[in-house]
């Protein structure tokens, strides 16, 4: 290619990136500084990352050009950068998970996804923000100050991964991994305007995923493009040895699926209980417009009915919590991370209190109390195991749903970006921007949030999301992608080129 | 405070239960969750890694051979196992505690309802008692503290401690009693008996090394009392409890402590107390100052285990012989009865007998000095018989000595008290303290001509045809002789002496 | 009537190993209380013939063969420990002895 990519190499997908350095037209070395640039250049506003590794990612860099230059064959993402969400284990580098309890810690072990980043020639730029071990919509109960949302940088980015969506969306990587526990993936990516999956419960392994709540965490790929976020899916997903939950069989191909982006003969479901009170008018405007299109492009769209999503935000926070206080328990300051208060005589019981207290931010000792509570004795049947079994109808709620329906759409969020400061004092105003993305996370099936345009009355972006039963994950390419396209060829670009420069 | 009362009156008066709850270390050679292996010995966090260590993104996976093990436990044990099961979490803050919750099962253990028929010795015979098994699960170990800075190494007035995790994560099976109710004064040795079968199962199985002294057989005993007729009494837990010996010895000391609390009108406090191997009491742990509540949920991160029928029958029909059908082939082979066999269980000598016989000493003659003499040596100084330093071999080297004549009885008990001390083998021993049975005839003659004109009297018996004072001539002959001599040739030659014949 | 009153919330904190100070007590009571309020709704749904669902995806019987594998260097295992002493984790003094 010509100058033009040279010059623009941060605002190129990542499937385009890596043709070029495959090619030869471009050295893995330049894309991966391009980016380091524009991180030096803009994060001081943004504050997308936690830590940059300019050395470690160059030095993958050169093996891919070394590789190229030795005619090996290159994955196919090969020397494309990428952004980590802070809360997968990398080795010797600083992994915070956004808490002060871990400040300083390197891990002696990659994640699993790390290691498939590392083996498919991935430079991994630096950690990013994200709200404190994953609790939050909104990156603001980071320890380490929010993110900012590039389209308004009073905003914020949403969350609990903010950070990478932000990453993505002020072109500082191309390519970024996120978890999603109850839409901490899909949210970010509404409100930033980026591409964003959750893949099915299990598809990806959740070794080195520092765990928030067992039961519902999975990684996935945040990107501008329903293509790039196929390529990535597929660098990561599959099945894991070192991971009990992972899920046996092959994954299903979703690169194929995104390419082909055909929703001819499907049939899409619209849920009643996601729209209507709650959502932001201009949310639901654009979310009903991409609808249209979908229809517009071959498919059949019905309305169906999942009764039991009204409790689902309610058994969430009951089954987050609890799985929580327990996986939250082994930061005790006794074998790394902070510890505070060992001076003197104190006791351990002392010392693992003070440090608990010191290292963990309020959202963060609120889930811990609202978990133990729910686990108690005389507690547990009315709360953990009812919300267990409110899990159960939700599941079957979605098996209904998808007997009579390929996919289920709804808005992502109920809102777009919000101020910096105008939810964080208040749970349940802020638990409230998940409503729409839970119950996938309840059930263990797979979703995608596209962004479907720029809500009229505040002009900020709006997401669609795309639901999929468990293990149909290309359904969510074939429906994302075509709509994209669509979407695409209106506006003669992609919704993200439209972003505010920084 | 009350004094305990002594153990006869206890039982008289009251009627104690006791539970059992065994945890035994599975000999895998990897850790329950992850490869890390688990010889004993090796230095501090030498075999740690990501999982047992419980770092943040860990991820246990199940080790298959814990689930066989336990499964075979269990069928050994009458129970029934499973069809569909989880693991749990167990939630409370401890330093020896990677994750601060220890995965094991709660209300979904993977063998339930079984039973174990135990074999005590009494007056009356050998009694059977039936001792129900509650539950055997499965579990992970937690890592091991050492306490620093105080006088004793134990947790009070210590400064601080250190944690080794090697321990951490290794699988643990719980078998835990239901009460066992009846046993009347018997109950230290059914608890003792209990144990020991266990062991011995564990043993056959290949699942464990059981030794109780490296920690791989770990007993806690429960023991309530109740007047004959009452509810059920308040129970205390007994831990620390490190040899078979201890068993008995706690669940003793348990009953007459709480008799002796009972009978001033004082009430059992529900405690964990610990025993003391040097004064063979126990006493009470630090009380906590809240009641625990642990928590449970089923553990996320593992999948259910549905254990394959076809595949219990299996491992069912090839479980080895049960102990008590072994003892029941030893017994006929060796021509003993039940109350003989029940004894050398019971004395914890039935395997070293065994180990005798088959190097070749005669049955007999092995259970003579196993359930004799080397049981009150080892009384007396405290320890397990089989932690004796004498071997099979040397047992079969002094049987020879003996049938040759080279040694006598008392002489071999000499012999063995050597080689016990570390004096060496059994040859080396009688060379070293010069224990031969004299055997020269010349020497004896000697002596027995003393002896004569020492007792004048008595020789003059002798010739009178009062053959049985001829014991007192071979009694000085045996004193001069320091016990070398052998009293019967002794006798023959002071008859012949004397020109006396013995009828 | 609240849902959660402040010893409760005291008696969490002490489980949960949080020292939090007297005023915490009170903000963390209010914000328990309100969504322990809106989550108890899930006692709304009759569940009673519902089974519960503890792992969204249906395996079972995942294991790994008994096998021994390299271990993590001494070295990484205590490189993050805030005190080590012979080799060992080094942790205060433990008041509360554990069963």
């Amino acid at each position: 290619m010509s100058t033009p990519l040279e010059r623009d190499l941060i605002r190129q997908s990542a499937a385009t990136l890596a043709e070029a350095i495959a090619e030869g037209e471009v050295s893995a070395r330049e894309v991966t500084q391009a980016h380091l640039d524009r991180i030096a250049e803009v994060d001081d506003r943004v504050h997308a990352f936690l830590h940059v590794d300019g050395q470690g990612a160059l030095a993958t860099a050169d093996a891919v050009d070394a590789s190229r230059a030795a005619g090996e064959l290159l994955g196919p993402l090969a020397g494309v950068p990428l952004a980590l969400k802070d809360i997968l284990a990398m080795k010797d580098v600083p992994t915070t998970c956004g808490s002060r309890i871990l400040e300083g810690w390197r891990p002696p072990y990659d994640a699993t996804v790390v290691e498939r980043l590392r083996a498919a020639g991935i430079p991994i730029l630096g950690k990013t923000n994200m709200d404190e071990f994953a609790m939050g919509s909104s990156t603001e109960h980071s320890a380490f100050g929010p993110t900012h949302n590039p389209w308004d940088l009073d905003r914020i980015p949403g969350g609990s991964g903010g950070g990478s969506a932000a990453a993505i969306a002020s072109f500082e990587a191309p390519l970024a991994i996120g978890t999603d526990t109850g839409g901490s993936i899909r949210q970010p990516a509404a409100v930033t305007g980026t591409v964003g999956v959750k893949p099915t419960y299990g598809g990806v392994s959740r070794y080195g995923l520092v765990a928030l709540a067992s039961s519902l965490d999975q990684a996935g790929p945040c990107t501008r493009t329903v293509m790039d976020a196929a390529l990535l899916h597929s660098v990561i997903g599959g099945h894991d040895p070192r991971d009990s939950t992972s899920i046996p069989d092959p994954m299903p191909d979703v690169v194929a699926a995104a390419a082909r982006a055909d929703v001819r003969g499907m049939r899409i479901g619209l849920v009643r209980e996601l729209t209507g009170e709650g959502y932001q008018a201009g949310v639901e405007q654009r979310f009903r417009e991409a609808v249209e299109i979908l229809e517009h492009l071959g498919a059949e769209v019905v309305e169906v009915s999942c009764p039991h999503f009204d409790y689902a935000l309610g058994a969430y926070y009951l089954i987050l919590p609890s799985e929580c206080s327990s996986n939250l328990a082994r930061f005790d300051g006794m074998r790394y991370g902070l510890r505070v208060g060992d001076e003197g005589d104190r006791s351990v019981e002392e010392v693992m209190s003070l440090t608990r207290e010191a290292g963990f931010g309020p959202e963060v000792k609120r889930r811990i109390m609202l978990g133990t509570y729910a686990l108690s004795s005389g507690y547990y049947d009315a709360y953990y195991g009812q919300a267990q079994k409110v899990r159960t109808l939700i599941q079957r709620d979605f098996d209904a749903a998808f007997a009579q329906c390929d996919v289920l759409v709804s808005p992502t969020a109920p809102t777009t970006a919000f101020r910096i400061g105008e939810k964080v004092d208040d749970p349940l105003a802020m638990y409230l921007n998940d409503v729409a993305t839970i119950p996938v996370n309840m059930a263990g099936n797979c979703a995608m949030s596209l962004p479907v345009g720029l809500a009229p009355e505040d002009g900020l972006p709006v997401g669609l999301q795309v639901m999929a039963p468990p293990m149909a994950d290309d359904r969510l390419y074939l429906v994302g992608g075509a709509l994209e396209g669509a979407l695409r060829d209106r506006w003669g670009h992609l919704l993200i080129e439209e972003v505010p420069s920084l | 405070m009350s004094a305990p009362i002594p153990y006869a009156d206890a039982v008289a008066e009251f009627e104690p239960v006791i539970g059992m709850e065994v945890h035994v270390e599975l000999g895998t050679e990897s850790k329950i969750f992850c490869g890390c292996p688990t010889a004993f010995g090796a230095p501090p966090n030498a075999q740690v890694c990501p999982v047992c260590l419980g770092l943040p993104g860990s991820m246990p996976v199940m080790n298959a051979m814990a689930i066989e093990s336990t499964i075979r436990i269990g069928l050994a044990l009458n129970c029934s196992i499973a069809q569909w099961c989880r693991m749990a979490r167990k939630n409370y803050f401890y330093p020896d505690m990677p994750k601060d919750y220890q995965v094991s099962q709660y209300d979904e253990p993977l063998c339930v309802d079984g039973y174990l028929d135990v074999m005590v010795p009494t007056d009356d015979g050998p009694m059977v008692v039936r001792v129900g098994i509650e539950r055997v699960h499965l579990e992970e170990d937690t890592g091991k503290l050492t306490h620093a800075g105080g006088a004793t190494g134990r947790i009070h007035g210590a400064d601080y401690s250190l944690v080794d995790y090697n321990r951490a994560g290794i699988p643990l099976v719980e078998i835990v009693t239901k009460p066992v109710i009846g046993t009347g004064a018997l109950a230290p040795e059914v608890a003792r008996a209990y144990v020991t079968e266990l062991r011995d199962i564990m043993r056959g199985l290949g699942v464990s090394d059981v030794k109780m002294e490296e920690g791989s057989l770990r007993c806690d005993a429960n023991v309530s009392l109740n007047l004959p007729g009452a509810e059920r009494g308040t129970r205390s837990e007994t831990k620390n409890v490190n040899s078979l010996r201890s068993v008995e010895r706690a669940v003793r000391s348990e009953i007459e402590r709480q008799a002796g609390v009972l009978k001033s009108g004082g009430r059992v406090v529900q405690e964990t107390r610990h025993f003391h191997e040097d004064t063979g009491v126990t006493t009470p742990g630090r009380s906590k100052e809240h009641a625990e509540d642990y928590r449970y949920f089923p553990e996320p991160d593992l999948v259910p285990i549905a254990p394959d029928p076809e595949w219990v029958e299996e491992l069912r029909s090839s479980l080895p012989e049960q102990p008590s059908v072994h003892r029941a082939r030893l017994a006929e082979a060796w021509g003993i009865g039940d109350f003989e066999m029940a004894t050398l269980v019971n004395a914890g000598v039935l395997e070293l007998v065994e180990a005798s016989v088959a190097a070749g000493v005669a049955p007999d003659a092995a259970r003579k000095w196993w359930a004799g003499e080397f049981t009150r040596i080892a009384n007396e100084s405290g320890v397990e018989p089989a932690s004796l330093a004498v071997a099979p071999a040397d047992i079969a080297r002094v049987e020879e000595l003996i049938a040759s004549g080279a040694l006598n009885d008392k002489l071999a008990r000499q012999v063995f008290e050597g080689v016990i001390a570390g004096e060496g083998t059994p040859d080396e021993v009688v060379a070293a303290r010069g224990l031969a049975v004299v055997s020269d005839d010349g020497a004896l003659l000697a002596a027995i001509d003393e002896a004569l004109a020492a007792q004048p009297d008595v020789a003059e018996k002798i010739r009178g045809g009062k053959v049985q004072a001829a014991g007192a001539i071979v009694g000085a002959v045996m004193k001069a002789t320091r016990g070398q001599a052998d009293a019967a040739k002794v006798r023959e030659l002071l008859l012949e002496r004397l020109g006396v014949i013995d009828n | 009537m609240s849902a959660i009153t402040r010893a409760e919330v005291a008696h969490l904190a002490r489980l949960a190993r949080l020292d939090l100070a007297e005023d915490e007590l009170d903000h963390y009571a209010e914000q328990l209380d309100v969504i322990l309020t809106s989550v108890a709704r899930v006692s709304e749904v009759a569940a009673d013939d519902i089974p519960p669902t503890s792992h969204p995806v249906p395996l079972v019987n995942v294991t790994r063969p008994d096998e021994a594998r390299p271990s993590l260097a001494r070295a990484d295992a205590l490189a993050a420990a805030p005190a080590v002493e012979d080799e060992r984790f080094r942790v205060p003094r433990i008041l509360e002895e554990q069963e």
